[in-house]
């Protein structure tokens, strides 16, 4: 930062305009993708897809195990679609698409496990379960 | 920054706080950001109905559950088929980059793009029926609501997908592949790619949890 500044000290007149330059190399070039990028992307979107699907339709797994590597292999599939389709990367657009989908992912973050940490526990304390209301209901 | 200003006025210029000048920015340079930003906050809206699907997917109303009304072979078929169109779209987009792109190619791969977006519509509309042909519609409990909700909302994006898709096949047509249509496209390759990982979400939160229980 305190070379550029300098920098632009030094030619004082010009530091207007010199900052301009950046729209050059920062939004004109849009990601661009390769065959091998798509080509890998959707042969690892096809393995990803259809692991979890194999072990829910043939339950092979128990339940738990299933669970945690069907999110697993969600999560990586997210992150390869947005590499190898989305084309994303931390320098894209001067870093503010890469900001803005962190900004995002923080708020989906809190949106998601505060609805479902909150609402849980509205649930356990103020309803009975289904089964405690046939319960109830067939012993009257 | 003050160090700067110092120096500037120690050389007898006058510092210079803000910019009078409009910045000059190629027409359309920050479209990709801006609709990024939009996909950006179209994420939110499906985070929320995430949210609700985790917070209502159990309460069945004494209805049937996942394990019973969802089909996942079928499921599995309209996976493939977004994922599908997501590669041909792939492909269209390194067509139009190619020196002397012809637009018949592009236009080839948009529509093939489009018919596997199709496909998945009518399957995922056929479910649907089904469901609602089961006496499970949306207003049987919370479940279903949620549900319909959040994979209707996904749907209605495909759709709104497939006439700008169309819409655009038809542009490129008319007028090419300038610098214009060609930022379109971008932006539509943007959208459909979005629209698969929120796919991702789907096939995974609601199908495959759901019949896992």
């Amino acid at each position: 930062m305190s070379a550029d500044t300098l920098h632009n000290s030094a030619h004082g007149h010009d530091h207007g305009h010199d900052d301009h330059t950046h729209g050059d190399h920062g939004h004109g070039e849009a990601p661009h993708g390769s065959l091998r990028g798509y080509m890998i992307g959707f042969i690892l979107s096809v393995i990803l897809t259809a692991i979890p699907f194999a072990l829910v339709m043939t339950g092979k797994l128990d339940g738990t195990t299933t669970a945690v590597i069907v999110l697993a292999m969600a999560a990586i599939q997210v992150v390869v679609h947005m590499v190898f389709f989305l084309h994303m990367t931390t320098t894209a657009e001067g870093g503010w698409s890469f900001l803005a989908l962190l900004f995002t992912v923080i708020v989906i973050v809190i949106t998601l496990s505060g609805s479902i940490w909150v609402m849980y526990h509205m649930n356990a304390n103020m309803m009975p379960s289904p089964a405690a209301v046939t319960e109830t209901m067939s012993q009257q | 920054m003050s160090a700067q200003t110092f120096e500037a006025t120690a050389n007898g210029e006058t510092p210079l706080f803000y910019e009078v000048e409009e910045h000059h920015h190629p027409e359309g340079s920050s479209t990709m950001l801006g609709f990024w930003m939009y996909l950006m906050s179209d994420c939110l809206i499906f985070a929320i109905l995430f949210a609700c699907y985790a917070v209502l997917g159990h309460s069945y109303g004494g209805g049937e559950g996942p394990k019973q009304l969802f089909e996942l072979p079928l499921v599995a078929l309209n996976t493939a088929m977004l994922l599908f169109s997501s590669l041909t779209y792939g492909f269209a987009m390194l067509t139009m980059e190619r020196p002397g792109a012809s637009v018949r190619a592009v236009q080839g791969w948009l529509i093939v793009t489009g018919l596997f977006g199709l496909a998945f519509l009518c399957i995922e509309l056929y479910e649907f029926s089904n469901l609602i042909h089961e006496g499970a519609g949306p207003w049987r409990s919370a479940f279903l609501s949620s549900f319909f909700t959040l994979v209707g909302t996904h749907g209605l994006h495909v759709t709104v997908g497939l006439i700008w898709l169309v819409t655009l096949v038809a542009q490129i047509g008319m007028h090419g592949l300038g610098q214009a249509n060609r930022r379109r496209l971008m932006c539509l390759s943007m959208f459909w790619h979005f629209l698969d990982v929120i796919w991702i979400g789907v096939f995974t939160i609601v199908y495959l949890m759901g019949v896992l229980g």
